[in-house]
C-alpha cells in the first residue's frame, strides 16, 4: 500500500533539516538521574524511534522535551520547517504545542465526557483567537472562526479514519478508536512534529498494523515528522528511519533498524548478560 | 416478591430506629410536676416508621442499581428531551414568563423578597457553576466575592454617594479582580487543597470586615444602604421591592445569556477540557494558568454583582451575612441543582432557598430535613436534581 519509508525519504527529502535536536539533555528527581546526558535529533521527514526496557526513562524524555518537565541541564532545539532554531527548555507544555510539537499519552488521556469531534476542537485551540469579548458578543469573525473550527476538526478525523465516531462521547470509543483519536487530537494543532508515547500498546496485530499504515501515511501525506515511543519491536523496525535505544537514562545505541537488531549492547540491554549464549 | 430477608432487615431497622428514638420520642421530664412521662405510643410510631422506611429505601437502592447502566449511555433525561419538542417548549415558556411577571402582585411582598433572596442565589448559583461545574475548581469561599461586591457598593455610597447604578459595574470588576487575585496563588492546587485555601481566602476577607474597623464599620455592619433607584422617580417600599424583582429577574436572564455564551465557546471549551485533564489539557496548547483565571474571575464576576443586589436589597449588611455557611449553601445549589447545568442550578436555588422558607412551621427541623434530602439526593440523583447532559455539538454532515 505504502512505498518503502527510505527511498520515499530520498525522493522527497533532498536536504535533511534537523527539526529536533536533544543535546545533553539532563533530569535529576533529588538523586536519581531519570535522564543522563542523552542526544538525539529528528530531521525533517523521519519516523524516528526511540526504544528501551521498562524504566528506561523514555516517557520522562518525552515530559522533558514536551515542557511538563523542566530538564535540569542540557538543550532541547527546535527548528520548525521554514523557521530558525530555538531553544525550548523551561517552555509551559501549551507553549511546547504552540511552536509545534503535539504528543500523545502512553495511559490515555482523553477528554472522556466530551464528544471526539470536541477533543479534536480542543487540540485546535490555540491556533484560534476568540476570547472573552467574542464569546459573548459573537461577532460575525467568531461564527466564522468556530464554523472553520468544525469543518477543520472533521477533516482532521476523516483522515485519521474516526468520522463515523464524531458525535460519540470519547469515553465511549473501542480502544484502539481512542488512541487513535489521541493522535488525531494531536494533529488538530498543526505540528510540525509529532511525539506518540506507545501509540499500539493494548493493541492487537491487525490494529497495529492498521496504526502502522497510518504513521507512514502522516508522515508521507502531512509532512509531519514523527517521534515515537515504542514497544512493539515489529512495528519500530518495519517503521523507522532511526532508532534510539535507551537504558537508565542513558543512550546506548543509535541507527538504522539493521543496525540496532545486531547490536550486542541493545541485546544485551533486552535480554541480559547471556542473550548471546 | 417481599423475601423474608427483607423483612428481617425491616424489623431490624424498626427496632434501632426505635433504640435511636427512644430517649426524645418517649421519655419526656415535665419540669413543673416533676414527673416523667412515658409516651409509649411514639415507640411504636417509630418502629413501624423505621420498618417501612428500611423496605421502602431498599426498593429504591435496587431500581437506582438498575437504572445505572442507563445512566452511561449519554441519553438526555426526559424533561430536557420533552423541552426539546416544541409543541411542549412554546407553551411552557410562555406559561413561565406570565407566571413570573404576575408574581409580585398575585404574591405578598414578604413572598415577593423570599424570590428575591432566591433570585440572587440563583446569580451566585450560575457563577459558582462556572467554577465548580465548568472548570472543576473546588471554591469553598465563593461567598468572599459576594462580600467584595455588598461592601463595594455600601463603602462607595457611604463615602462618595456613588448611586445603584454605578456601583453594579464596579462591583462586578472588583469581584473579578479579587477573583484574579484568590486564583494566582492556587493555580497550582487541585481538588481538596484548593478547596481548603479558598475557605481560607473566604474567612480571611469576613475576618478582615468584621476587624478592621476604620474600613468596614466592623460587625456592627453598614446600615442606609440605599435602594435602587430611577432618578425622579420615589418609590414606595412595596414598589421599590416590586422594582428589585423585575431588575433581579433581568439581571438573571442576562446571567443566564452570558453563561450559556461562555459555555459554547473557546473559552468554555477549554474549561472542560481543564475539569476533564489538566496534564492533556496543557499539552494541547491550552494555557492552564489563563484559563484558571478566566474561571475563577469571570465566576467571581456576578458574585460580585449578586453583593450589590443583596446590599441594595436589604439596605444594611454586615460581616455575619459572609460566612462560611453561605458558600455552602451556594455549592449545595450547584450540587443539588446538578453541576454544569444552568437549569440544574436554577431548580436547586429555587429549592434549597424557598422550601426552608415555606417550611417555617417547623423551623425547629429543618435542618434536619435539610440534612436528609441532601443524604438522599446524593445516594439516588448523584449527578443532581437535573443532571447535566451537556449538549455536545452535533456535527450534520451537511454543514461542510
Amino acid at each position: 500500500m505504502f512505498a518503502k519509508p527510505i527511498n520515499l525519504k530520498v525522493q522527497k527529502f533532498k536536504f535533511m533539516k534537523s527539526i529536533l535536536n536533544v543535546e545533553k539533555i539532563t533530569m535529576r528527581f533529588g538523586g536519581l538521574k531519570a535522564l543522563d546526558n542523552l542526544d538525539l535529533e529528528v530531521n525533517e521527514g523521519e519516523i524516528v524511534a526511540l526504544i528501551g526496557p521498562n524504566g528506561a526513562g523514555k516517557t520522562t524524555f518525552f515530559n522533558c522535551i514536551t515542557g511538563i518537565y523542566p530538564p535540569t541541564a542540557g538543550n532541547v532545539l527546535i527548528a520548525p520547517p521554514g523557521q530558525s532554531s530555538q531553544r525550548i527548555n523551561g517552555l509551559k507544555p501549551n507553549e511546547v504545542t504552540e511552536r509545534g510539537m503535539a504528543r500523545t499519552f502512553q495511559n490515555i488521556r482523553l477528554f472522556g465526557s466530551m464528544s471526539v469531534l470536541e477533543n479534536v476542537m480542543i487540540g485546535r485551540h490555540c491556533r484560534l483567537k476568540s476570547g472573552i469579548a467574542s464569546a459573548i458578543f459573537r461577532p460575525r469573525s467568531t461564527v466564522e472562526e468556530e464554523k472553520q473550527l468544525i469543518k477543520d476538526s472533521y477533516e482532521v478525523l476523516e483522515k485519521i479514519g474516526l468520522s463515523k465516531y464524531v458525535n460519540e462521547l470519547a469515553m465511549n470509543l473501542p480502544y484502539g478508536a481512542q488512541r487513535r483519536l489521541e493522535i488525531a487530537r494531536a494533529m488538530a494543532t498543526d505540528p510540525f512534529l509529532l511525539l506518540l508515547d506507545e501509540p499500539a500498546a493494548g493493541m492487537n496485530p491487525h490494529e497495529t498494523k492498521e496504526l502502522d499504515d497510518l504513521i507512514v501515511w502522516i508522515r508521507d501525506n502531512e509532512n509531519i515528522s514523527i517521534l515515537l515511543i515504542e514497544h512493539d519491536m515489529k512495528l519500530v523496525m518495519s517503521l523507522s528511519d532511526k532508532i534510539f535505544v535507551m537504558d537508565y537514562g542513558k543512550k546506548i545505541a543509535e541507527g538504522t533498524p539493521e543496525q540496532i537488531k545486531s547490536n550486542p549492547i541493545v541485546i544485551k540491554a533486552y535480554l541480559g548478560e547471556d542473550a548471546d549464549a | 416478591m417481599m423475601s423474608f430477608e427483607k423483612i428481617k432487615k425491616g424489623v431490624l431497622a424498626g427496632i434501632w430506629f426505635i433504640f435511636l428514638t427512644f430517649p426524645i420520642m418517649v421519655i419526656r421530664v415535665n419540669t413543673v410536676e416533676n414527673i416523667i412521662e412515658w409516651r409509649w405510643i411514639n415507640m411504636l410510631y417509630a418502629g413501624v416508621g423505621g420498618f417501612f422506611l428500611s423496605i421502602i429505601w431498599d426498593e429504591l437502592l435496587r431500581k437506582q442499581e438498575a437504572n445505572k447502566n442507563k445512566a452511561v449511555t449519554g441519553e438526555m433525561p426526559i424533561l430536557q428531551r420533552m423541552m426539546e419538542n416544541p409543541s411542549v417548549r412554546l407553551p411552557s415558556i410562555i406559561g413561565l414568563v406570565i407566571f413570573v411577571c404576575a408574581f409580585p402582585y398575585i404574591f405578598s411582598m414578604y413572598q415577593t423578597n423570599i424570590m428575591i433572596s432566591a433570585l440572587i442565589y440563583i446569580m451566585l448559583g450560575l457563577g459558582l457553576n462556572i467554577v465548580v461545574g465548568l472548570a472543576g475548581l473546588l471554591d469553598l469561599g465563593y461567598v468572599a466575592f459576594y462580600a467584595v461586591g455588598a461592601y463595594s457598593y455600601a463603602l462607595l455610597n457611604m463615602h462618595f454617594g456613588v448611586n445603584f447604578w454605578v456601583a453594579l459595574p464596579i462591583g462586578a470588576a472588583l469581584g473579578a479582580i479579587c477573583g484574579m487575585i484568590l486564583g494566582y496563588p492556587v493555580l497550582r492546587l487541585k481538588g481538596d487543597y484548593l478547596a481548603i485555601v479558598t475557605l481560607g481566602f473566604g474567612e480571611i476577607i469576613r475576618l478582615v470586615l468584621e476587624n478592621w474597623n476604620a474600613f468596614s464599620q466592623g460587625p456592627s455592619g453598614i446600615a442606609n444602604i440605599p435602594r435602587p433607584a430611577i432618578p425622579g422617580i420615589e418609590f414606595s417600599l412595596s414598589q421599590a421591592t416590586v422594582f428589585i424583582y423585575f431588575m433581579m429577574i433581568l439581571l438573571v436572564i442576562f446571567t443566564i445569556f452570558m453563561v450559556h455564551r461562555l459555555e459554547n465557546s473557546r473559552i468554555g471549551r477549554a474549561w472542560i477540557a481543564l475539569r476533564e485533564d489538566e496534564i492533556a489539557c496543557q499539552a494541547m496548547g491550552i494555557d492552564k494558568t489563563k484559563t484558571k483565571l478566566t474561571a475563577f474571575s469571570l465566576g467571581a464576576t456576578w458574585a460580585g454583582m449578586a453583593g450589590v443586589v443583596f446590599a441594595a436589597k436589604t439596605t444594611f449588611i454586615n460581616p455575619a451575612s459572609f460566612t462560611i455557611w453561605e458558600s455552602v449553601m451556594i455549592l449545595c445549589i450547584v450540587v443539588i441543582g446538578g453541576m454544569g447545568s444552568i437549569a440544574g442550578v436554577i431548580v436547586g436555588a429555587l429549592f434549597l432557598i424557598l422550601v426552608p422558607e415555606y417550611l417555617r412551621a417547623f423551623s425547629e427541623y429543618r435542618m434536619l430535613v435539610f440534612g436528609a434530602v441532601l443524604v438522599i439526593m446524593m445516594v439516588f440523583r448523584p449527578g443532581g436534581l437535573i443532571a447535566n447532559v451537556r449538549k455536545t455539538y452535533q456535527f450534520k454532515s451537511s454543514e461542510i
